[in-house]
């Protein structure tokens, strides 16, 4: 059996009723918070945590959903590539329902496209050494926290001399991200900041958020209390005029974070200008193959590249990723839109914040 | 048999067919009806209204710790007449093969197929096989149909829920689910899990016998899982059900499991629980009377039917918040990061 650490002590009922009331004391004006991890989305959701929140206390989803802030251009590159013949996709089960400008990855299996859904890229490096002669693509999504595990899984493709293992490069660093949306004026007053993505960049990350821009950045782990207790040092941020990075989650981050895995990343990406979705171009946000394994871009060894196109009419998931907008305030949201035939991409990951909404928010039957 | 595997030869309906059935079918799970060999069973005709019901089956891998594709097949179709209160009489079987089996493979499912009817008590009384070219199926998919006698008077259906009502679920959920994806997904950490799959009809006739008029409704939870039938219930009843997460039953292999797939064990599939809604009075009764029977013995109460939203199921999370259920949608996939 795998190891399983003891979190009995994160969920148990004492500690998060003692923190739900130590919130509703704290939350003593209008408050906004954002979550920027979709594993976040989904622990609040799944634990039903916004039935506990306190009046005048909110917490909205930004751009933590991997799925959700691939702009659509690059979805449509994605799909062009599973047309091509002899071409295999190896992709994160979720970008499979990801509606394109037309059809998704799912249509284009239908149609014959291989597509394979892989549990983390060494399945991918497997399927292209084992099962595959031809070119398997790797559609690289993810945040800091996958990178690096995906600049492994290259670098030991170089090791073992397996050359048709290629990616599609459209990972997203979360700083850049995040710096683009509060400088442009914030809409919530501090920031629920991601575990995982922390865990590699080191608590020290959101220090130029917190003193430069005055926000209240805490970093938080996913049980209940966790959650729970990053929400109560946010708040006491806000009650007491302070804005720092606190760390709510130590048995995971460090404020230097892990050096071991940004080299690693470091090694075969090098950071370049990407689109992402609702928040445009962000520079220096994405990242890209360095020189060395350039060959391994499947956008360059295929020519398909990501043509600028527009969100699908109607999704207002740039709003939502920003926290501009909520979910609810969305006109498709559980009428034309749902999980069953989602329009935008927050409604398909169970890390959107739509599809978190939809799913355990909502009626039972829209 | 000459082959040790199976070719399109032997669903050609010639000798080669004949072979693989008298060598294989009918050695291992063969009785009068169907040695007949007839184009159609004739069966007598039993008291009572009949139940009917068919299913496939297309699980992979086909070898799963815990049964196989063969002991599902059984005690799916079985388990589908027991819901509504049916005894279960007999069975039809049909495989699809692909071209290049093993015929060891298929000896395998046969045998298994004759253990899970005989602990079932049901007989099969008509069967099929046929060859497909290799890749145009993916080893072996089954059909099984069930025939099955109701007793007068049993009269279940989830339309018969009332206000009041409590749920209960008949064990731990979700180690079907679990067991398949994570033997799927390649990952190496599936120690302790099996999967739950099993005949339920004895359950279902010591609760009917045990306590008569108390149960308004089974229903197994297969695909979509627990939160799926809940929402099922509570939309064709027309009332709201509230759940209490932290008194669903879950193996603490299956919890782990679930966390690291990214999956909520509320809606993966169980291949031997039933859900009963179950009349307040007799609740602890028929709680009482799973608990006597070995694939009930980790039954519990888990919720209430009620008056309020039609259709809607809530939750009540083990961290005391409230969320709503929904029918599952897509595929359970896994989390990306
Ligand atoms: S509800 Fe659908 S259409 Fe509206 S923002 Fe969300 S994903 Fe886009």
């Amino acid at each position: 059996m795998f190891p399983s650490p003891d979190l009995s002590g994160f969920r148990s009922r004492a500690a998060i009723d003692a923190l739900v009331h130590e919130l509703s004391l704290l939350v003593d004006r209008p408050m906004r918070f954002m979550e920027v991890c979709g594993t976040h989305t989904m622990a609040v959701a799944r634990y039903g945590l916004r039935s506990l929140f306190p009046p005048r206390f909110e917490l909205v989803s930004g751009p933590g959903c991997p799925v959700c802030v691939t702009a659509q251009s690059h979805v449509d590159a994605m799909i062009r590539l599973a047309r091509i013949p002899g071409v295999t996709i190896a992709t994160f089960g979720d970008m499979v329902r990801v509606p394109g400008s037309s059809g998704s990855l799912a249509h284009a299996m239908a149609e014959g496209a291989r597509v394979e859904i892989v549990y983390s890229p060494t399945d991918a490096l497997h399927l292209a050494r084992e099962v595959s002669p031809d070119p398997v693509v790797f559609l690289a999504v993810g945040f800091e926290t996958t990178a690096p595990a995906v600049a492994a899984t290259i670098l030991e493709a170089e090791r073992t001399g397996v050359e048709n293992l290629l990616v599609h490069p459209a990972h997203k660093l979360m700083p850049p991200a995040l710096d683009c949306i509060m400088s442009g004026g914030a809409a919530v007053n501090g920031l629920l900041c991601p575990g995982h993505v922390s865990a590699v960049i080191g608590a020290k990350a959101y220090a130029p958020l917190a003193e430069g821009q005055g926000l209240p950045c805490v970093i938080g782990g996913f049980e209940p209390a966790d959650i729970l207790l990053a929400l109560t040092l946010l708040a006491r941020q806000v009650r007491e005029g302070r804005s720092e990075v606190e760390n709510a989650y130590p048995r995971a981050v460090s404020w230097e974070g892990n050096k071991r895995a940004r080299e690693v990343m470091e090694a075969v990406f090098r950071p370049e200008d990407t689109e992402w979705r609702g928040l445009g171009v962000i520079s220096g946000s994405g990242l890209t193959l360095r020189e060395g394994f350039r060959d391994r871009d499947a956008r360059t060894r295929f020519g398909v590249h990501p043509v600028p196109v527009a969100d699908p009419p109607g999704c207002v998931c740039g709003e939502v990723l920003k926290g501009v907008k909520t979910p609810t305030d969305c006109p498709l949201f559980a009428s034309r839109c749902t999980p069953q035939s989602p329009v935008g991409p927050c409604m398909v990951s169970g890390e959107g914040a739509c599809a978190a909404h939809y799913l355990t928010d909502g009626p039972c039957h829209a | 048999m000459r082959d040790d595997v199976i070719l399109l030869d032997h669903g050609s309906g010639g000798l080669a067919s004949a072979e693989l059935i008298s060598q294989i079918f009918l050695t291992r799970y063969g009785n009068p009806v169907l040695a007949e060999l007839e184009d159609s069973a004739i069966l007598d005709r039993p008291a009572g209204r009949i139940a009917f019901t068919t299913d496939g089956y297309v699980v992979d891998p086909i070898f799963f710790p815990g049964g196989d594709i063969g002991s599902l097949a059984v005690h799916g179709t079985v388990n589908d007449l027991a819901m509504r209160g049916a005894v279960p009489l007999s069975l039809s079987v049909s495989f699809i093969f692909e071209e290049g089996l093993p015929v060891r493979t298929i000896e395998q499912i046969a045998s298994s197929i004759a253990q899970a009817t005989a602990r079932a008590r049901v007989s099969i009384s008509a069967g099929d096989t046929k060859v497909v070219p290799r890749g145009k199926a993916d080893k072996v998919f089954i059909t099984t149909s069930g025939l099955g006698v109701v007793p007068d008077g049993v009269e279940l259906s989830t339309k018969r829920a009332r206000p009041g009502d409590r749920i209960l679920v008949s064990g731990t959920i979700g180690d079907h689910g679990a067991t398949i994806l994570t033997q799927r997904s390649g990952l190496t950490f599936s120690g302790g899990l099996a999967s739950d799959t099993a005949p339920l009809h004895d359950l279902v006739r010591s609760i009917l016998e045990g306590a008569t008029g108390a149960v308004r409704a089974f229903r197994d939870p297969t695909r979509g899982g627990v939160a799926t039938v809940l929402c099922e219930i509570a939309s064709r009843s027309g009332l709201e059900i509230e759940v209490d997460e932290a008194s669903i039953p879950i193996r603490p292999e299956v919890a782990s499991a679930c966390e690291i797939l990214g999956l909520d064990p509320l809606y993966l599939a169980n291949e031997g629980k039933c859900i009963a809604v179950v009349s307040p009075d007799m609740a602890k009764d028929v709680e009482g009377l799973m608990h006597a029977r070995p694939e009930g013995q980790e039954a519990a109460v888990i919720g209430e039917v009620r008056d309020g939203r039609p259709g809607r199921v809530i939750l009540r999370t083990a961290a005391g918040g409230l969320r709503v259920l929904r029918p599952l949608s897509g595929m359970p996939l896994p989390r990306i990061c």
